[in-house]
Parts: C-alpha cells; sequence; structure tokens
C-alpha cells in the first residue's frame, strides 16, 4: 500500500498518537471487514459448490436462461469502474482536486450504469416467470405452453424426446442462489454509491489531498472488492455448461 | 480509602446529561451501556428459565401446554446465547478495560463502538418484539425445513433480529482486534500484554470470522421462509442438512466467544489473588489461540446422527477431542499458578475457583459427547443441556460475575459488600450444582431435552433440578442488589484495591475520561507480583 501519511494536525482523532497510527488502524479495519465479507458471501458460495455438484445439469439449464451478452458488458463496466476509482484514490494521493471529483463522478455513473442493466435482466426473469416462489415456470408447466401451443422454451435441436419445458424444478434452485448472490452483489454496490455520493460532497469542498486521503482509499478497497466478487459470481453464473 | 483517591472528575461525572450518555464515544460508558442492556436480557431470559422450571416439577404438562413450552425454551435459548452470553464479557469488561489494559486512551473506532451499541439494541428490540407478538417456537437453533416451512411462529423477526445483532458483535471484534494491533502503549510487546486480551483477541478472531457465516444462513433462512424461495427445501432438491453445517460453523466457535473471554478473566483473578506470575504465560496466551482455530474444524460433532459420513463422523470427532488439550493446558496453569502461591479468597476469587472446577467438569463431558457412539446414546437429552449449561453458566457467567467484582470498584470507584459477595458466589455454586448436575443423571437415563412431559421415574431429579433453579435465582439477585446499593454506599475504592498489576488499575478509580494523563511506558512483563514484598508485609 502506499506510503503513511503525514497529516495536519486537525485530521487526528484525540486517542491517536498520530496520523500513522490512524492510518495504520483505518487500513487493518477496512482489510478485516473485506474479510468478513468474504466469509458473508461464503455461506452462499458453499451452498452453490454443494449444489452445482449434486444437480450439474439443472445449473447448466438455468445459465442458459441467463443474457449473457448483458452480463458480459455489464462485466466490462464493472472492471472499467475499478479502473476510474483507482484513477480517483491516485488523484487524492496527488492532491489533483478536480480529477478527485471527476473521477468519483464515472465511478458513481458506472455504478448506476451496472444496476440499470441488472434491473433490466431481473425484469426479464420476472417476465420470464423465473424468480423463485409460487408463480416460479416448472411450478406451472401449463403455462410453459404459448397459446399457439409452442413451448417457450423449445428444447434444443439435438435432444430428441420432447419435455414440455426445458428447465427441471430443481433449476429453482440455481435461479435462489442467482438472485440471492446477484441481489446480495447489488445491495454491496447500492451501499458503495451512497458511500461515493458522500465522498464527491466531500471532494468538491476540496476535504482530500496528498496530507489526508483515507477515505477514498478506504472505500476504493470496498468498491475493488464488491467487483471481485462480481468477477466470481459472472463465471459461475453465466458461464456454465 | 481517604476521599483524595476519588478523582473529581471522572468519566462518569464529566456530563450529566442524559444526551452525552446516549451519544458518548467513550469505551468507559459505552461499556456500562452495555452492562445495563445485557442486565436486562438476562433477566428476560431468566424469566422463561423459572416458568419451565416450574412446569417440569411434574411429569404432566399443567402449567403450560406444548406450544408455550416450546416457545418458552427457544426464548430462553435465543436471549441467553445471542443477546446475553456472546456480547456480555467481551462488550462489557472487554469495552471496559482492554483500552486501559494497552495503555490507551479509547478504542480504534469510538464511533463504531458506540454503533455497535445501537446496532445490538435494534437486534435486541426486534426479539424481543417477536417474543411480545408470541415468540418462536424452533428452538435457538432454527433447523429447516420446520423453521422455513412449517413453523406457525415468529421466527423471520427472531431470526433477522439475531442477524442484525451480529453485526454488533462483528464490528466489537473487528474493534478489538485494530486496537491490540495499533493502540498498545511504548514497551507493550504482544507477551506483555494481560493474559485477558490474548482471549479477546482469540474471541475476536471468531466473531469476525465465523458470524457472518451465521448472518448468510439466517438470511437465506428469513428469504425462504418470507419469499418462498427454496435453498434448504428438500421438495426443491434443497438439503436442510446444509443448513446445519452453515448454523454449526458459527455457533459451536460462538461456544468458544462465550468462554475464552472467561478463561481470560480467570487468568487475571488467578493471578492476582494468588500473587503469582501466571505458570506458563507463552503456553494460555497460545491456548487461547489455538481454541479459536481448532473451534471452526469441530462442528460435525452437532450432526452425528443426522445421517452424514462415518468417516466424517470420526474425524470431526477427533478434532472435537484436540480442543480438550488448549482447554487442559489452561486449567493445569492455572492450578500451578496457585501452587505456592499467597491465595485468599475475596469474592472474585471464588467465582474463579468455582469456574475452574465446573468447567472442567463440563469439558470433560464434552470428551463423552465427542465420542460418537456415546453421542448416539445420549443425543438430544438432557446429558447434553447438562454439558453445555457446565460450559456456558458454570464457565462463562461464573468468569462474567468474576470479573465485574474484580472490576467493580475500577468501574465505579466503589467497593462491593464482601461478606454478601462472598455469599452469593456460594449460593450460586450450591444451586448451579443442584440444578445442573441431576440433568446429566437424566439425560444418561434417557430423558429427552425440550419436552414439557416426561414419565414419572424421572420426577425426583426433576424436582431437585428445580429446586436448584430457584437458589440459583436467588443467587443472582443479591448481587443485583447490592451492586445496586454500592453505587451510592459503598465504601470508596482506591485505585488500585487489589494490589494488582495491569496498566488498568494505574489510572484513577473511576479513572477519568481518557484514562491516562500521559501514556504509560510498559518495562516489564504482565503479573509481576512481587514475592519478596509479599513476605515482608
Amino acid at each position: 500500500m502506499s506510503a503513511p501519511v503525514a497529516a495536519s494536525a486537525g485530521h487526528v482523532a484525540h486517542h491517536f498518537d498520530d496520523a500513522e497510527q490512524q492510518y495504520a488502524s483505518a487500513e487493518l479495519g477496512m482489510w478485516l471487514f473485506l474479510a468478513t465479507e468474504v466469509l458473508f458471501f461464503g455461506g452462499v458460495f458453499c451452498a452453490y459448490a454443494v449444489y452445482r455438484y449434486w444437480y450439474p445439469e439443472a445449473f447448466a439449464e438455468g445459465s442458459h436462461h441467463l443474457d449473457l451478452p448483458l452480463g458480459t458488458v455489464n462485466t466490462a463496466i464493472l472492471l472499467l469502474s475499478s479502473l476510474t476509482m483507482a484513477l480517483a484514490v491516485r488523484a487524492a494521493q496527488t492532491s489533483e482536486q478536480r480529477a478527485i471529483v471527476r473521477n468519483l463522478g464515472f465511478t458513481v455513473l458506472l455504478g448506476l450504469g451496472f444496476l440499470g442493466i441488472k434491473s433490466y435482466e431481473y425484469y426479464h426473469k420476472f417476465e420470464e416467470r423465473l424468480v423463485p416462489g409460487p408463480n416460479f415456470v416448472t411450478r406451472h408447466p401449463e403455462l410453459a405452453q404459448q397459446p399457439g401451443g409452442e413451448s417457450r422454451y423449445p428444447p434444443p435441436a439435438e435432444v430428441k424426446e420432447e419435455p414440455r419445458y426445458k428447465l427441471s424444478s430443481t433449476a429453482e434452485l440455481f435461479f435462489s442462489l442467482y438472485f440471492v448472490m446477484t441481489g446480495l452483489h447489488a445491495l454491496h454496490m447500492v451501499i458503495g454509491i451512497g458511500i461515493l455520493g458522500v465522498l464527491i460532497v466531500a471532494a468538491v469542498r476540496g476535504a482530500f489531498s496528498a496530507a489526508y486521503f483515507t477515505p477514498v482509499e478506504m472505500t476504493g478497497l470496498y468498491w475493488h472488492f464488491v467487483d471481485i466478487v462480481w468477477v466470481f459470481l459472472f463465471p459461475l453464473l453465466y458461464l456454465i455448461h | 480509602m481517604d476521599e483524595e483517591a476519588y478523582p473529581r472528575r471522572n468519566y462518569l461525572n464529566a456530563d450529566y446529561r442524559f444526551r452525552s450518555w446516549l451519544w458518548t464515544t467513550d469505551h468507559k460508558r459505552i461499556a456500562i451501556l452495555y452492562m445495563i442492556s445485557v442486565t436486562l436480557f438476562f433477566f428476560i431470559g431468566g424469566a422463561a428459565a423459572v416458568i419451565f422450571r416450574l412446569e417440569l416439577m411434574t411429569p404432566r404438562g399443567d402449567l403450560t401446554i406444548a406450544e408455550t413450552y416450546n416457545r418458552l425454551f427457544t426464548l430462553h435459548g435465543v436471549i441467553m446465547v445471542f443477546f446475553f452470553l456472546i456480547p456480555s464479557i467481551p462488550a462489557v469488561l472487554g469495552n471496559f478495560v482492554l483500552p486501559m489494559m494497552l495503555g490507551a486512551r479509547d478504542l480504534a473506532f469510538p464511533k463504531l463502538n458506540l454503533a455497535s451499541w445501537y446496532i445490538f439494541m435494534i437486534g435486541g428490540l426486534m426479539a424481543v418484539g417477536a417474543i411480545v407478538a408470541g415468540g418462536a417456537d424452533t428452538g435457538w437453533t432454527f433447523y429447516s425445513p420446520y423453521s422455513s416451512l412449517y413453523s406457525n411462529s415468529n421466527v423471520i423477526l427472531m431470526a433477522l433480529g439475531i442477524f442484525v445483532a451480529g453485526f454488533s458483535s462483528i464490528l466489537t471484534g473487528l474493534n478489538f482486534i485494530v486496537t491490540t494491533h495499533t493502540m498498545r502503549a511504548p514497551g507493550l510487546t504482544w507477551f506483555r500484554l494481560p493474559l485477558f486480551v490474548w482471549s479477546l483477541y482469540a474471541t475476536s478472531l471468531i466473531m469476525v470470522l465465523g458470524t457472518p457465516v451465521l448472518a448468510i444462513t439466517l438470511l437465506l433462512l428469513a428469504a425462504e421462509r418470507g419469499l418462498g424461495i427454496g435453498i434448504f427445501d428438500p421438495a426443491l432438491g434443497g438439503d436442510p442438512i446444509l443448513f446445519q453445517h452453515l448454523f454449526w460453523f458459527y455457533s459451536h466457535p460462538a461456544v468458544y466467544i462465550m468462554i475464552l473471554p472467561s478463561m481470560g478473566v480467570i487468568s487475571e483473578i488467578v493471578a492476582c489473588f494468588s500473587r503469582n506470575r501466571i505458570f506458563g504465560y507463552t503456553f494460555v496466551a497460545f491456548a487461547s489461540l489455538a481454541i479459536a482455530v481448532i473451534g471452526f474444524l469441530v462442528w460435525g460433532h452437532h450432526m452425528f446422527v443426522a445421517g452424514g459420513s462415518i468417516y466424517a463422523g470420526m474425524v470431526f470427532s477427533f478434532l472435537s477431542m484436540l480442543v480438550a488439550v488448549p482447554s487442559a493446558i489452561k486449567v493445569f496453569n492455572w492450578t500451578a499458578t496457585l501452587y505456592k502461591g499467597s491465595v485468599s479468597l475475596e469474592t472474585p476469587m471464588l467465582y474463579a475457583l468455582g469456574f475452574i472446577g465446573l468447567f472442567t467438569l463440563g469439558g470433560l463431558t464434552g470428551l463423552f459427547l465427542a465420542t460418537i457412539a456415546v453421542d448416539v446414546h445420549v443425543h438430544d437429552t438432557y446429558f447434553v443441556v447438562a454439558h453445555f449449561h457446565y460450559i456456558m453458566v458454570g464457565g462463562a457467567v461464573m468468569g462474567y460475575l468474576g470479573g465485574i467484582h474484580y472490576w467493580w470498584p475500577k468501574i465505579t470507584g466503589r467497593m462491593y459488600p464482601e461478606w454478601w459477595g462472598r455469599l452469593s458466589a456460594g449460593i450460586i455454586f450450591i444451586g448451579f450444582n443442584l440444578t445442573f448436575f441431576p440433568q446429566f443423571v437424566l439425560g444418561y437415563l434417557g430423558m429427552p431435552r425440550r419436552v414439557h412431559e416426561y414419565v414419572d421415574e424421572f420426577q425426583v431429579l426433576n424436582v431437585m433440578s428445580s429446586a436448584g433453579a430457584s437458589i440459583l435465582g436467588v443467587g443472582y439477585l443479591i448481587p443485583l442488589a447490592y451492586l445496586i446499593w454500592s453505587l451510592r454506599y459503598g465504601r470508596l475504592a482506591s485505585a488500585n484495591p487489589w494490589g494488582a498489576t495491569g496498566l488498568e488499575w494505574r489510572t484513577p478509580s473511576p479513572p477519568t475520561t481518557y484514562n491516562f494523563d500521559k501514556t504509560p511506558v510498559v518495562r516489564e512483563e504482565a503479573y509481576q507480583y512481587d514475592q519478596d514484598e509479599l513476605l515482608s508485609v
């Protein structure tokens, strides 16, 4: 990480001896918090691992109903937002006031873009009755048929026998995990965007400089963590066969 | 002591406004807020125990019906585990003395510390709300699919209350770890730290790494029950056993969240009241870490009869027995510390000695339960109930009360009445054993836990247990009364009434808001009780 900061005394809380001690505390605290987040997501990843091992076909079927192009675009958006976040931290360290605000702003816009696309995907799943629960498509076999008698989920060409619908009932587990995992990830994004908003207001007032940039850097760590979660979620949910 | 010892300006009288307590970031005041809160929760949980021990006086269900009984023991378990035992020593005593033991002015994140208390209270109010609305009837373990699909009670609110309170635990642990790393006084190296700090550090590791798993598990449970999405639902191919794995991955280490801080308190008290260095300091310190680490690898012993693989069972059985090694190291080292010490039997020491005996008994019966064949026989019987109450009440609560008495002069600036303290320590010891020893016998004879009716043959032992519970209840009410009494009428305490080592005793009683006028410098190891000086006294 970057070198310890020589802050002006105004930024050191009363119970710390100096800025260095304060910075070390903030940094260790943030990494520990991220460790708790790993364990938090670890619980659902564990459930994912167990069920995918048990029901590989159902998971593959479910995965084929996700929107791969949109997921790919979203991955690119998030990776780009990590870049702008890193640039914002760099700008704070070099006291470039306009660049801090600009890069934080880009990060927020990219985050909002990600959430917009994600909501569109959710909306589509809702239309297709792929939201787990009483209305899930496999719980209503009759609804899988279009009025014209044509299945909304036509079987792939290589399948000889014609199932009434393509999903098996255990695919609902896949969608439960899909919504829990991406939902928790989206919640973390919403919180992150909120924090970024606060930072932008502070940055406009010139709160951050080479002398004091801890909040920007800590938010950066959080933002990168949320990105990394997506980097795991994307292949596990969208790219399985 | 003389009036001079009582600092004119201290953390208690720095500001009298109500607001100054609710918005305080002083770790000592936050500790007091926690003390009041967990005491309330303790008596709520205790009240439920009074009712079901009364019900169990007779073999028939004549005081409560089965449904009420189920809600009572769930209330007792949830409140006592999540809202009393887990926060008790860390959030009350740890909050109060940890910064002082390190020679610091406060924890690393004082505002976060206050936020933890508010989060804890929100979680607590949700749980109490769930109880007022009729309670939950799943037991504190919330096993699915009963909890997620069938139970007709307030499972979601109760589970979310625990979910919320869990974050308070995570943030407290995080605060303690960072403080221990970054806020130590000059010269205070890791191996000069008091053992209470080591035990809090080990506890915090479990809080930080274990609690998030419980959080996600309860969230999945609430989502399954509330939104109808199936994660653990067998009808969709989900696995209820997965819930048990995730639940115990936190909830077994949670047992060590309850007992480890208590062990730290006992180390302080035993050294002080035998005027001796702790025997084998490094071993006791590393035993705490070993318990924290091994504790994460033993959860499967709760599931020996859940239909898992026998080989997994054997591994979990072996690993569970491994926990006995660091635990025994501690017990032997405390005993060795007493040897040739100048032992005096003030109230804290009575609790400490009680702890050592009861914890040993609880730990040894834990080995019975870690043995697969015996566990199959006594699983879900009163044997298990007796075992974990020996650890949690005989261990954790005795340690908490010992610590409260030990640091009471520091916290309030007043001494508690010694005679009453010894009396209630004795009453609690007798009442505790009378309550829970018969339960070992009941369980071994086959009485299942969580039932409100039983066969006539078990009545004598149940009446003994209920009688013991009433003695235990009196034992808990006496300290409540005399500690409150001492706030006004207790003798004024000197800065160091026990002649103890440790930086917290170098502050005035009660301490000033910033603890130390200037940062202390440490030049010696902990527990330098000087034998020569004692001989000359």
